[in-house]
């Protein structure tokens, strides 16, 4: 194809589940591609009635459309099974809402070259995003549980802003969870428990454009029951063995104008 | 017990086997999901035709009062079906969505294939 090897970033495919997001969605596409050049960038639109997919289109991504409405987990495992068809090494899932800074992007990818999977940690001292009370013990306890599953010191685990190797989008392809909490506490415990290495690397964080975080003790404990809900089905279930994926079959990548 | 009742019984069991089997012959249930209703039906029109049946059942198994066998048989059979159920709703789900992806996917490689293809037409119209 090209002569030149391509560098890690264009190895690389941005992911934004986006739904209902016609407001935000074409700001960050932008954005994306101005802090991380040579980059390309997929929508995939989960199965939304406003103008998410025309903004997208507008900005530049690529975008799928789902028929239906699968969740963030659904739209994920679409993005992936997209990225193994067209030949990308490596996945990266942004927030189509903003909340995630592009400049993330960059130290994300660097690590990719020793880790499997690399998430974006919100609360590791960079940034101004801050839960407080209740909420942040759930995600503490979490953290805590999660960390001892990885073999990592992991402190935000619910962060949808992760990157993901090539044996990470091989995995997920096949296997991404789309229940509740499915898509950040299930996948992770899925790739550790198939061996894949896992590390987390400082970002900032915007606060989300709509909504305060909630502090509501009622609300956390459910989160957490939740959350621990989807830690238990996750580890009573069957370990997946990672099959390698075929060399260079199925990787026809389709090039649009 | 009367006859009405006897009656009764016979009746209740003749009507669900017929439901179902009515709904087998016109394709409105599939077997695996039938079975569990059929088998009902069928030890209901036992019981029914031969109640002395329950009451040695129910010393059998040490049931004290033989209705509470089959309170206890029905729930079983009522847990095993929506068990049932469940499942299959869970693998409906799970096809679906494979099924949304492969749409999708499809779609973006059709309007992409449309998008080269008008492209080649442009440039062999003007070199």
């Amino acid at each position: 194809m090209m002569g030149v090897m391509p560098t890690a970033l264009e190895r690389t495919l941005i992911v934004m589940p986006a739904f209902n997001e016609e407001e935000a969605v074409g700001a960050v596409v932008r954005e994306v591609f101005a802090t991380a050049p040579g980059v390309a960038c997929l929508v995939v639109d989960d199965g939304s009635l406003d103008a998410t997919a025309r903004e997208a289109e507008a900005a530049g991504a690529t975008v799928l459309r789902l028929p239906i409405n699968l969740g963030v987990g659904g739209a994920m495992r679409a993005g992936f099974k997209y990225a193994v068809a067209s030949g990308y090494s490596n996945v990266i899932q942004v927030d189509s809402d903003g909340q995630h800074d592009p400049r993330g992007i960059e130290e994300l990818v660097a690590q990719l070259g020793r880790y499997d999977l690399v998430l974006g940690a919100r609360f590791a001292g960079v940034g101004d995003y801050a839960v407080r009370g209740p909420r942040r013990w759930a995600m503490q306890v979490l953290s805590g549980i999660l960390s001892k599953i990885t073999k990592t010191k992991l402190t935000d685990t619910t962060s949808g802003f992760r990157a993901s190797g090539p044996r990470a989008v091989a995995l997920f392809a096949q296997h991404y969870p789309s229940e509740y909490l499915g898509d950040t506490v299930e996948s992770l415990v899925i790739a550790a428990r198939s061996g894949l290495t896992v590390t987390q690397v400082p970002v900032a964080m915007r606060p989300r454009a709509g909504g305060v975080p909630s502090h509501n003790p009622y609300k956390a404990a459910v989160y957490l029951g939740r959350a621990g809900m989807a830690l238990f089905v996750a580890l009573i279930r069957p370990r997946i063995t990672i099959s390698e994926p075929p060399a260079s079959t199925a990787a026809i990548p389709v090039v649009s104008g | 017990m009367s006859v009405a009742s006897y009656i009764l019984g016979i009746v209740a069991a003749l009507i669900v086997l017929g439901v179902v089997i009515e709904s087998l012959r016109r394709h409105h249930l599939r077997e695996r999901h039938a079975i569990w209703w059929l088998a009902a039906g069928v030890i209901a029109l036992i019981i029914g035709v031969f109640p002395n049946l329950l009451g040695a059942l129910a010393g059998l198994f040490g049931v004290t009062v033989p209705t509470n066998l089959v309170f206890f048989l029905s729930i079983a059979v009522l847990f095993l079906v929506s068990i049932q159920h469940s499942g299959e709703l869970t693998e409906l789900e799970s096809e679906t969505r494979t099924l949304a992806e492969a749409v999708a996917l499809q779609d973006l490689r059709i309007k992409q294939l449309e998008t080269s293809l008008a492209e080649a037409l442009e440039t062999r119209r003007n070199p």
